[in-house]
């Protein structure tokens, strides 16, 4: 099965959003190597090309690096990647936030319905 | 980056219906791309043209800096939008043809690739269903090592399960030095091999950008694009 793309954001960011919650969510070892672009390009059903590029934003931002002939390899640093975490975990309650003030809820309002679910939750 | 497919002011005319009008198109090494336009729009001329099925009016093609001609075969390996094969034979036989007739052709991974699939050599083609028979030709033209492969119309006529395995194929067997050239208007379903894309209608090239720059500046994909460009 390939994986799922939308339309209307570029394919390589989305790419790299799927590896990048890969090793946020442990898929990999620190420094473990990575499937070869090949590889990669094939479970996700793109072109190598642009699983290349989406990999090399990765290197960018810290979370993988290559070495010249071995491939690529998981950062050791382990703060990289729950720094990461943390970032995505903020992007959503921002955007859980935004939209229901867009509803028109007050942030007590927004409260009270996020300790109606922890209420729920411990039921 | 050096050309390896290169078309110059190309003019075919039939009779009085001029199906290219000075088309320009040139292709670097290494990427995947897609020609697309609506039915009538000049695809398969162009790709005739290519593989000197027909002959230009007007124009130049280059293949490796060289004319269309046994050199430019040699390189090129190519599918076509109806087959040319013999029904009769079985696949085996077919596989042994295309053995001795294209020195590039690896015919211990065309039957790996049947294998796979679970096709039997021993069948003659015209027993085997239309997906089936679809898939032994891209077999074929995929088993070739060549610089250039160019597939008309590769996912027409297949339910998405077996158009899902042809991409797939096609992408397994494609190795960054070699070019491929995709010819169709089922775009949604390529969009996500390809690098670059042409836009033709009426005969002549009228976009050609990268999939991911047309997403990132106007936020579409190409077959949204393409519905507004095209729209009837």
């Amino acid at each position: 099965m390939t994986w799922k793309l939308t339309q209307n954001k570029p394919i390589y960011q989305q790419l790299a959003e799927h590896v990048e919650l890969d090793i946020i969510m442990k898929k990999y070892d620190l420094s473990e190597k990575l499937p070869s672009v090949r590889d990669l390009a094939l479970e996700a059903g793109v072109n190598p090309n642009t699983m290349q590029r989406a990999l090399t934003l990765l290197e960018d931002k810290g979370l993988v690096y290559s070495e010249r002939t071995a491939g690529r390899f998981i950062t050791s640093d382990s703060k990289i990647i729950s720094d990461l975490h943390i970032e995505l975990a903020n992007n959503y309650t921002e955007l859980y936030f935004n939209e229901m003030k867009s509803l028109g809820f007050s942030t007590e309002e927004i409260l009270t319905f996020i300790n109606k679910l922890k209420e729920e939750e411990n039921e | 980056m050096s050309k390896l497919l290169e078309c110059k002011n190309i003019v075919k005319r039939y009779g009085k219906k001029t199906a290219l009008d000075g088309l320009n198109l040139s292709l670097e090494s290494g990427k995947i791309y897609g020609l697309l336009g609506p039915n009538a729009s000049g695809k398969t001329t162009l790709i005739k043209l290519i593989n000197s099925l027909l002959v230009q009016n007007e124009g130049e093609i280059l293949v490796d800096g060289k004319a269309i001609g046994v050199e430019s075969k040699m390189v090129i390996s190519y599918l076509p939008d109806h087959t040319y094969i013999n029904a009769n034979k079985k696949v085996c036989w077919i596989i042994d043809y295309f053995d001795d007739f294209y020195s590039d052709f690896d015919k211990e991974k065309a039957y790996t690739m049947l294998k796979q699939l679970n096709i039997s050599a021993d069948e003659s083609l015209k027993t085997l269903s239309k997906g089936t028979k679809e898939k032994v030709q891209l077999i074929l033209v995929m088993a070739r090592k060549a610089k250039l492969y160019i597939l008309d119309e590769p996912i027409a006529g297949v339910d998405p399960a077996a158009r899902e395995y042809i991409l797939n194929t096609i992408l397994a067997n494609y190795n960054q030095e070699s070019t491929i050239l995709i010819s169709t208007h089922l775009i949604a379903d390529i969009e996500n091999v390809l690098d670059e894309f042409f836009f033709i209608m009426n005969g002549k090239v009228i976009m050609n950008d990268t999939v991911d720059n047309v997403r990132e500046e106007k936020g579409q994909s190409i077959d949204e694009l393409f519905r507004e460009v095209f729209r009837c």
